[in-house]
């Protein structure tokens, strides 16, 4: 098996395994979707209108959860030390375990999405729109998370920072995701935010894992 | 780049700054002067009145605003390239005025709204990027302060500047995707009447003295301060 596939499947293994963070997340997407009804009062058309937007930020922040843990856990117990040896470059090492994340919480979250979908009454259109953007959208949130967890990979209470850092840069995604689905609410064609989302995605996932694989490099002191 | 070279060592560096130094100030406090002067002897304007005044103090602010954080990007860049000191020195010492500039800008365009809008803030697409490149900042400071080791700090916080960089455009394009209703630039486009356009470019002027100013400062006060914890580090009492 290639470097990429055998440390693609090793960080899989390690989020269904360890900790069970696709669980965790996923119940964390579905407690911020059902505190915003208590929040916001019980109106369906209401619930309807803003569906997008809330399932969008709860999806980033669900994923911002497991992201300190993306090199960090490998840094500690010096594992990072060996995979950096490895013929593999650290920019594929940082695609693989970006791809990783993804497959272990994004692509959980959207398979969620159609379900609390349906208790915010987002009509079967609309809520198609909102799964097509979570699929889309959320390879992003696992690119740019996967420079801030590389960034503050060293650093012991990492997970405080690393949202002041990625969430202003992942303002896109939010905005063509969540936009995506208020233009299907109101009728209108969402393929324009869809294409800028897949744009603002592929962008992420070709140059995040640079970025990442840089800020890697530093803290391991190269 | 060789000219660029020479003054990053710090030595020049505090020669050349030193004797800049004074003449920023003396900008600063005529520019500011005159463009004060200026902005307050100009007509109302028939549409907004006094309130006229407030571009004059909200536009060079963000104006600076934008200007600190390309000011930081090009540091970061030739620090993660030529891995300049100085560099990084002078990347960490714009953020925090950025940051202020950006606040600046923020507080007097919500001042400004409340008259002409009606409300202090509305999620127009320039206020939330602005409001956003507020996070940036305090993000990139942030890790600035968080990571111990001064020579990772910088190369950390220099990546983060890029990627903030190649990002600032998308977050500005998707802002105004989403929603608009701020004015368009009127400056060079000619818009603006000429008794409003002097004071409005004695002030900017004054703000990028006043940034220049306070930059050199901050640059200054750390080479020192890196001085001062060599000597103590050396043993001299």
């Amino acid at each position: 098996m290639s470097p990429f596939a055998t440390l693609f499947l090793r960080d899989v293994r390690l989020a269904a395994r360890s900790g069970g963070s696709a669980a965790l997340a996923l119940s964390f997407f579905a407690l911020v979707a059902t505190l915003v009804p208590l929040g916001v009062g019980a109106d369906l058309h209401l619930l309807a209108r803003v569906a997008g937007g809330i399932l969008w930020v709860a999806a980033v922040l669900a994923a911002l959860l497991s992201l300190d843990r993306l090199f960090q856990g490998d840094y500690e117990d010096g594992s990072l030390d060996l995979i950096a040896l490895s013929p593999l470059p650290l920019e594929l090492t940082a695609l693989a375990k970006i791809v990783a994340h993804w497959l272990s919480t994004g692509l959980p979250l959207t398979l969620l999405s159609p379900v609390l979908a349906l208790l915010f009454n987002l009509p079967p259109g609309p809520s198609a729109i909102l799964f097509a953007s979570l699929l889309i959208g959320t390879p992003a949130v696992s690119a740019v998370g996967a420079i801030g967890a590389s960034l503050t990979l060293s650093l012991k209470r990492g997970g405080l920072i690393l949202p002041l850092i990625i969430l202003p840069l992942l303002a896109p995604a939010v905005i063509f995701g969540a936009g995506a689905v208020s233009l299907a609410l109101d009728g209108l064609g969402s393929s324009q935010a869809l294409g800028l989302l897949a744009a603002f995605a592929f962008g992420a996932m070709l140059l995040s894992p640079f970025a990442a694989a840089a800020s890697v490099r530093l803290n391991l002191g190269g | 780049m060789n000219w660029l070279f020479r003054y990053a060592n710090p030595h020049e560096f505090m020669r050349l700054s030193g004797a800049v130094l004074p003449f920023t100030v003396i900008g600063t406090a005529l520019c500011l002067l005159a463009g004060l002067y200026l902005g307050f002897s100009a007509p109302p304007d028939y549409q907004q009145g006094r309130t006229v005044l407030l571009l004059f103090i909200h536009v060079p602010a963000a104006t600076m605003a934008e200007m600190a954080y390309g000011a930081i990007a090009v540091c970061s860049l030739l620090s993660l390239v030529w891995r300049h000191p100085l560099s990084d020195i002078a990347a960490r010492a714009a953020a925090p005025l950025g940051a202020l500039f950006t606040a600046l800008g923020l507080i007097t365009g919500s001042l400004w709204g409340k008259p002409m809008w009606g409300t202090y803030w509305v999620w127009d697409a320039r206020l939330t990027s602005f409001l956003l490149l507020l996070f940036l900042y305090l993000g990139y400071m942030a890790l600035w302060n968080a990571i111990e080791d001064e020579i990772r700090a910088a190369r950390a916080a220099a990546i983060l500047a890029l990627v903030g960089v190649v990002n600032i455009p998308i977050i500005k394009f998707s802002v105004e995707w989403w929603n608009t209703l701020h004015q368009g630039e009127s400056i060079v486009s000619g818009k603006l009447a000429p008794v409003f356009l002097a004071p409005l470019l004695l002030l900017m002027a004054a703000y990028g003295f006043l940034f220049a100013s306070l930059w050199m400062v901050r640059i200054r006060t750390a080479i020192l301060e890196r001085r001062a914890r060599t000597l103590m580090q050396q043993g001299v009492p």
